[in-house]
C-alpha cells in the first residue's frame, strides 16, 4: 500500500520545526553577547544534535546490513521502514560534513583542540598524536566513511526497489555479499569515525571502548526510532501484515541494546574508576564535576526505564509501553550524546538550554519529516523479498 | 476406581495439531501431548497455562543477588577490609562498583541453575528418573496425544475412539490403569 503523509503529521513536524527555530531565536538572542564562547556553544549544539541525528540513520543502514548478511526472514515486513529512515543519511551527511567544513575553518573554534596549532605547538600529548591527528588525514578519513556508507546506501536502497519489479534470488545474494562487506567497514569506521569525531574533542584522553559506545547509543536510538515509526504507521492502518510478533521482536532489541549500551557504560566507567589513572580518570572528573545529575541521570534512565519496563513479554507487544519507553531513552540518548560533545569542549560552561532544546526539536521535526517523505517514495511492502512469506507468518 | 487412558499417535506434528483442534472443539479434554519437540503453538489449543517458570527465575535471581551482597560485604568490609586502589573501604557503598560484575554473576547463576532445577523437578526429569512418555517413539519421530476417559465423562469410549480415528492417527493404544 502506497503511504501518504498525513496532514496531521505535517502539522506536527512543520510545529516542530517551528517551535524549535522560535526556541533556537531566542536562545541565539539571549546570548549572542558571549562572543567566543558563544560561538563554541552554537557548534557544539549544532554538532551534536546533527550528530545525534545522523547516526540514527546510520544505525539503521547498519540495522538492514545486518539483516542482509545474516538473511534474516522476520524482518522483510519492516524492512521499507528502516530503509525509511536510513533514508535519512544523505541529508546527516551533508550537515555534518558542513559542520566539521566550518569547525575545521575555525581552527577547531575551541571544540577540537588540535586543530589550533598554536595549541599543539605548546601541547607535548597532543604532538605526539599528531601522526593521526592532523586536519588533512582528518579529513581524508571523514570522506572516507561519509563516502562508503552513502555508496552502500544509495546500493541497497536501489537494490531494494529492484527486487520488487524483477524479483528472484540474484539481488538477494548481491545484498547478502555486499552486508557483510559493509559489516567489515563499519566494524572499523564505526570505532575510528568516533574517534576522530567525538573522542578527539576530549583529546587527552583515550578509551578502547569508546566506538563500541558510541555505537550502542546509535543502535538502541535506532531500535526505539523504528519501533515508535512503526506502531504510528500501524495505527493509521498501514502494514497491516506486521503482527504483535514483529512488534515484539523489535521491542526485544531495543531492551537488548539498551542494556549493550548500559553494560559498554558501565565497563568504560568502572575499569577507569578501578584502575584510576590520573590520565583515565580527567575524563569522569570533568563529567561528575559539570554534569552530575545530568550524566548519572541520564544512565538511570537509559538502563532502568527498559529495564524494568520492558522486561515482561506484555510490555514488548503494548503499544502504549513502547513508545512511552522510547520517548523516555530518547531523550537519555539525546543528552547523552550531548555531553559527549559538550564535556571536553564547553566543560563547566554548558548548559542545555533553549539553543539546544530549540535545534534538537528543529532538526527532530525536519529528521521526521525526511523520513516520512521517504516512505512515501516506495510501497511500504516489498513485494518479493524472498523472506517474505516467512515473515508474513511470523508467530513467537 | 479404574480409568481409561487412550495413546492416539501421528506421524506429523501439522496432523497433531489439527486432530488436537479438531478434538477440543467438540468438547474433548486432551490431557498430554508428548513429542520430541516442542510444538510451536499446541499451548493455547490443549489450555496448557502459561508457565511461572519466569517468577521463579526472578525470585532466584533476587537470591542470588542477596547472597552476593551479604558474603562480599562480609568479605570484603567486615571480615577483612579490601583496598581497592587505595579507595576508602569503611562502606560497601564506597566499592560497590567493585562488586557488581560479581553481584551480576551470582545473580545470573542462581537463576540459570534454579530454573533448571526447578524446571526438571517439576516435569519429573530429574537425571535417573522414570521415563513419562508412553512409548519411546514419542523421542524419536512420533507424536502422541493423551485422552483420559475420566477427562472425558460425557463421551462413552467408543465416541472417543471414534473422534480420535477420524484425526488422521497412525496406532491408537489404549490402557486401563
Amino acid at each position: 500500500m502506497e503511504f501518504k503523509i498525513a496532514n496531521k503529521a505535517k502539522t506536527v513536524t512543520l510545529a516542530l520545526i517551528v517551535i524549535g527555530a522560535v526556541f533556537m531565536g531566542v536562545g541565539i538572542a539571549m546570548n549572542a553577547g558571549h562572543g567566543h564562547h558563544f560561538t563554541t556553544r552554537l557548534l557544539v549544539a549544532s554538532l551534536s544534535n546533527v550528530f545525534f541525528y545522523f547516526s540514527i540513520g546510520l544505525g539503521a543502514l547498519f540495522f538492514l546490513a545486518l539483516q542482509y548478511a545474516t538473511e534474516t526472514g522476520w524482518y522483510a515486513s519492516v524492512k521499507r521502514v528502516i530503509e525509511g529512515v536510513a533514508g535519512f543519511l544523505p541529508y546527516g551527511i551533508g550537515l555534518l560534513v558542513l559542520l566539521l567544513a566550518v569547525v575545521s575553518a575555525m581552527d577547531g573554534a575551541h571544540i577540537y583542540t588540535w586543530m589550533d596549532a598554536d595549541v599543539v605547538a605548546h601541547d607535548k600529548l597532543i604532538q605526539g598524536k599528531q601522526a593521526y591527528l592532523n586536519l588533512p588525514f582528518f579529513w581524508i578519513r571523514t570522506v572516507a566513511y561519509l563516502a562508503i556508507y552513502f555508496i552502500f546506501w544509495r546500493g541497497f536502497r536501489k537494490r531494494s526497489i529492484e527486487e520488487d519489479r524483477i524479483g528472484g534470488t540474484d539481488l538477494h545474494f548481491k545484498n547478502y555479499k555486499k552486508g557483510a562487506l559493509f559489516l567489515v567497514f563499519f566494524a572499523v569506521f564505526s570505532s575510528t569515525s568516533s574517534w576522530d569525531w567525538i573522542m578527539s574533542i576530549d583529546v587527552h584522553w583515550f578509551s578502547t571502548l569508546f566506538g563500541w559506545y558510541t555505537f550502542a547509543g546509535m543502535w538502541v536510538s535506532t531500535m526505539v526510532v523504528l519501533v515508535m515509526l512503526v506502531l504510528y504507521l500501524k495505527k493509521l492502518g498501514y502494514l497491516e501484515k506486521v503482527n504483535d510478533s514483529h512488534i515484539h521482536d523489535l521491542g526485544k532489541w531495543t531492551f537488548a541494546t539498551s542494556f549493550l549500551w548500559s553494560y559498554l557504560w558501565f565497563s568504560q566507567f568502572m575499569l577507569i574508576w578501578y584502575a584510576n589513572i590520573p590520565e583515565e580518570v580527567t575524563y569522569y572528573v570533568n563529567r561528575i564535576e559539570n554534569f552530575k545529575i545530568l550524566y548519572f541521570g541520564m544512565f538511570v534512565i537509559n538502563f532502568a526505564f527498559p529495564m524494568l519496563i520492558l522486561m515482561s513479554r506484555d510490555a514488548k507487544r503494548n503499544s502504549g509501553i513502547l513508545t512511552f519507553v522510547g520517548l523516555i531513552i530518547l531523550a537519555g540518548h539525546w543528552v547523552d550524546v550531548y555531553i559527549m560533545f559538550a564535556g571536553g569542549s564547553l566543560g563547566a560552561l554548558a548548559e542545555i538550554g533553549l539553543l539546544e532544546i530549540g535545534l534538537g526539536l528543529l532538526l527532530g521535526g525536519a529528521f521526521i519529516r525526511i523520513i516520512l517523505t521517504n516512505l512515501t517514495k516506495a510501497p511500504l511492502m516489498p513485494v518479493n523479498h524472498p523472506f517474505l512469506d516467512e515473515s508474513l507468518h511470523h508467530e513467537i | 476406581m479404574a480409568d481409561k487412558v487412550f495413546y492416539a499417535m501421528y506421524d506429523d506434528d501439522d496432523v497433531l495439531k489439527d486432530g488436537a483442534k479438531k478434538l477440543v472443539s467438540k468438547g474433548v479434554k486432551v490431557s498430554e501431548v508428548f513429542s520430541p519437540f516442542p510444538i510451536h503453538g499446541i499451548d493455547p489449543i490443549i489450555g496448557v497455562k502459561n508457565t511461572r517458570l519466569g517468577i521463579m527465575a526472578f525470585i532466584y535471581g533476587l537470591t542470588g543477588l542477596t547472597l552476593a551482597t551479604i558474603g562480599m560485604r562480609y568479605f570484603m568490609i567486615e571480615d577483612w577490609p579490601m583496598n581497592v586502589g587505595g579507595k576508602p573501604n569503611f562502606t560497601y557503598m564506597d566499592n560497590i562498583l567493585a562488586f557488581i560484575p560479581i553481584s551480576f554473576e551470582f545473580t545470573v547463576l542462581c537463576a540459570a541453575h534454579g530454573m533448571a532445577i526447578t524446571y526438571f523437578l517439576r516435569n519429573k526429569t530429574l537425571p535417573g528418573m522414570p521415563a513419562q512418555n508412553p512409548d519411546p517413539r514419542t523421542t524419536d519421530d512420533r507424536f502422541v496425544i493423551e485422552l483420559r476417559a475420566s477427562d472425558n465423562s460425557k463421551f462413552s469410549s467408543d465416541e472417543l475412539e471414534k473422534m480420535i480415528r477420524e484425526t488422521g492417527i497412525v496406532e491408537l493404544d489404549q490402557k486401563s490403569i
